[in-house]
């Protein structure tokens, strides 16, 4: 549900990059968003073409990479996988850990271009 | 934290740039930009700027986030009962439709602006900047903001506050925590509530719920707390008082308190404006 909330800040970045760009049209779209940042994936890919619709960003592709689950753990100083509901030390098992990867929600890379109208 | 000097490059994002990366091509003839920007960076800004009228005035605000029905209002009445004549509270309600909640904290004698956010699912920080103007912040020493009941999309916005606060009911199950990672470990508190309900639903494990918490990294106290029979409701007036104290002593240092989303990510990952 928020999903469109979110695409709604996205197509408002893009608009704003296109105009600095003076650029009209928006090609590509990447983002990066990690499992814990509470956005599926998913979601915004349906959410997109709605928030898009009649912007310049109506018919980018849109790239999504999702980040992995990394902890970096305070006791031992390994770094390690984990999942988003375990985040322990893979090598040690202490849940005094930090995040160091999955919760990203971010807008990484556009490509615009300036098309001209055929007279 | 910029979008020009790379220091918004992080770990987890640097190879996508690298050489070869996925993002160094371009398609013919057109422009690539890397742009490395939080998405809800929007809302963050809001947030910020909600977070600074706050300090302005010394209000510490505590944002109340569950599933519905998980008593966050009745915390609250009783929260109001019982800190109401030492400390000057004020309450923003988020639903989806009716003033009920917000009629039932008036009914207490405190003031409470009521946000009805029709379909959406969360309060962003826009909404609760609209509802700061509707407020005398002069005359409020504690905010809260019941937040829509919710225990997925609340958990994204930033709102400005400076604690959050996640309540798990016994009748919901000791593993929502595993179930729902992201907004119990935004938690800089988690309460069990409705704990009369314990001896009738016996499967309700205290400790799981409590490891659960702890699988997500996150150190924050877990309180048990019936409103009804109002056991272990001191322990969290003392939490409250104790969190208002800390928040105190951080606006006296010229500081702002930031909720728990842990500061390394937050700071790692979200650009700045």
């Amino acid at each position: 549900m928020h999903e469109l909330s979110v695409c709604h800040a996205l197509v408002t970045q893009l608009e704003t990059l296109a105009k600095a760009q003076a650029a009209n049209r928006i090609l590509d779209v990447t983002l990066g968003i990690g499992p814990l940042s509470g956005i599926e994936p998913r979601l915004l890919e349906q959410a997109y073409p709605l928030a898009a619709a009649g912007t310049v960003a109506e018919h980018a592709q849109l790239t999504i990479q999702v980040s992995p689950v990394r902890v970096h753990c305070n006791s031992c100083g390994a770094e390690s996988a984990a999942t988003v509901n375990r985040l322990v030390c893979a090598q040690c098992g202490d849940w005094h850990t930090r995040l160091i990867s999955g919760d990203e929600l971010l807008l990484l890379h556009v490509e615009l271009t300036r098309e001209t109208e055929c007279v | 934290m910029c979008d020009t000097c790379g220091c918004n490059l992080t770990k987890g994002n640097r190879h996508l740039l690298a050489p070869g990366g996925k993002l160094e091509k371009t398609s013919q003839g057109a422009q690539a930009i890397t742009v490395l920007k939080n998405l809800l960076s929007e809302n963050d800004i809001a947030a910020m700027h909600n977070r600074s009228h706050l300090d302005r005035q010394m209000v510490f605000t505590i944002n109340l986030m569950s599933s519905p029905g998980a008593g966050k209002t009745a915390l609250l009445e009783a929260t109001i009962e019982a800190l109401g004549e030492r400390y000057r509270i004020a309450v923003i309600e988020g639903d989806l439709e009716t003033e009920n909640d917000a009629e039932r904290i008036r009914a207490r004698g405190v003031p409470a602006i009521q946000i009805t956010t029709g379909t959406a699912c969360h309060l962003d920080a826009h909404m609760i900047h609209d509802a700061l103007h509707r407020l005398d912040l002069d005359a409020v020493d504690i905010l809260f903001i019941e937040n829509v009941g919710n225990l997925v999309c609340p958990a994204s916005f930033d709102l400005g506050q400076h604690r959050n606060v996640t309540l798990l009911s016994v009748p919901e199950g000791d593993d929502k925590p595993a179930k729902y990672p992201v907004i119990f470990r935004a938690a800089n508190l988690v309460g069990v509530t409705k704990t009369d309900l314990l001896p009738v639903l016996g499967d309700f494990n205290m400790d799981s719920a409590k490891q659960y918490v702890q699988a997500l990294a996150n150190a924050a106290p877990v309180i048990e707390i019936s409103t009804r029979t109002e056991a272990g409701l001191q322990d969290w007036l003392d939490w409250v008082e104790k969190a208002l104290i800390e928040y105190r002593a951080c606006c006296e240092r010229g500081e702002s308190l930031r909720p728990a989303i842990q500061p390394d990510g937050a700071r790692l990952h979200a650009a700045a404006p």
